[in-house]
């Protein structure tokens, strides 16, 4: 034992690793995986999944580059149906706006 | 080429008032410097184009037309450095912190992080990982278990933002409607290859605090008194299940012995 006092004993790392090995070692055959899963969150999984990036099978075709000076624009995608609170309306939105006070 | 022509060539594909390099001839006598631009415009929108793959999200939240003009800026300043476009923009999220027309949006940096997260999984080296029955084997002495220390596989990583950047990226999924999402509420995502997909899961504080000393190399006791100083619920078998299940963990090690 070190000289500090320990809040996680060895007992209750044993605990929890056990418990998380047999949770484990179930979940090859049962739905103890799906159960746990529900317990800790759902990992998600990217939709198309295309996590593999530019310059492979996901990649798109060309298009004619912008204007540099196009980023005159304000953003205009989905941002406008997310909540901003320095936003009068709540949301993002498409045009400038001045920040609430 | 000399070096001299590589660099002066590449700095007029990039930069719009140079102009089309002297040497350069056409087979045809037809203008020059109207068929450079032409190669110009390819090679900008081409890398743009690969922003636009890496970084569907924060497309899709700010809209093509901002989306590419901010690309356009960022790929003249910052070319690429390696021919592996998959690897393209690992500074892009910086630059959107600081580049001003982007800053209504202060999510969207760290939504860019979790994007090049996911890419960086999806091609991280494959290690073997312990399944329970290796991990079972450390039961065998309870006592030495808080200094055991885990290896984590190389694709896992914990991004901890002041934004919901797991919820607006999960909402480009499907997952969520996104006008139910305020963006302001703190989140932690967990990115990690679980065989060949990989997962974006959120997680609390406690867990990221948990993973980031385990990443850091503390032993299990620490991490877990970290975890539970921010939580004192914290309960560590699910997440140590989780990570078990998705095969997170490559190696173990009890103080001096390695498994």
């Amino acid at each position: 034992m070190n000289a500090k006092t320990r809040t996680v004993s060895a007992a209750s790392l044993a605990l929890a690793l056990g418990a998380a090995v047999a949770l484990s070692s179930a979940a090859v055959t049962t739905a103890h995986a799906a159960d746990n899963e529900k317990c800790f969150g759902i990992s998600l999984k990217g939709k198309n999944d295309c996590a593999a990036g530019a310059g492979t099978t996901c990649a798109g075709t060309s298009t004619t580059d912008y204007q540099a000076n196009a980023w005159k624009y304000v953003p205009a995608g989905t941002c406008e149906k997310t909540e901003s609170a320095t936003s009068p309306t709540g949301f993002g939105q498409l045009t400038e706006y001045k920040p609430k006070a | 080429m000399t070096m001299g022509y590589q660099h002066e060539l590449s700095n007029a594909l990039l930069k719009v008032q140079h102009p089309c390099p002297g040497q350069l001839k056409t087979w045809n006598g037809s203008a020059s410097d109207s068929r450079f631009a032409v190669y110009r415009n390819n090679v900008i929108s081409s890398l743009i184009n690969a922003l636009a793959d890496n970084f569907p999200v924060t497309l899709q939240l700010v809209g093509d037309e901002f989306f590419r003009a901010m690309a356009s800026v960022f790929v003249r300043e910052f070319p690429p450095q390696s021919p592996v476009l998959a690897c393209y923009g690992a500074s892009f999220a910086r630059f959107m912190e600081v580049f001003p027309p982007a800053q209504g949006l202060p999510y969207l940096a760290d939504v860019a992080r979790l994007e090049f997260a996911r890419i960086q999984a999806y091609h991280s080296a494959d290690v073997a990982t312990l399944g329970p029955e290796h991990l079972a084997q450390a039961l065998a002495d309870p006592a030495a278990l808080e200094q055991m220390r885990l290896t984590l596989h190389p694709s896992l990583a914990v991004l901890n933002s002041p934004h919901a950047i797991v919820s607006l990226w999960a909402a480009h999924q499907g997952h969520v409607d996104i006008a139910r999402v305020n963006p302001n509420t703190p989140e932690h995502g967990l990115i990690l290859r679980n065989r060949m997909e990989v997962e974006v899961l959120q997680i609390s504080t406690a867990a990221a605090l948990f993973l980031g000393a385990l990443m850091d190399s503390h032993p299990l006791a620490e991490a877990a008194e970290y975890a539970i100083a921010c939580e004192p619920e914290f309960d560590l078998t699910p997440l140590l299940a989780h990570l078990i299940q998705t095969g997170a963990i490559t190696r173990y090690s009890l103080s001096n012995s390695a498994a």
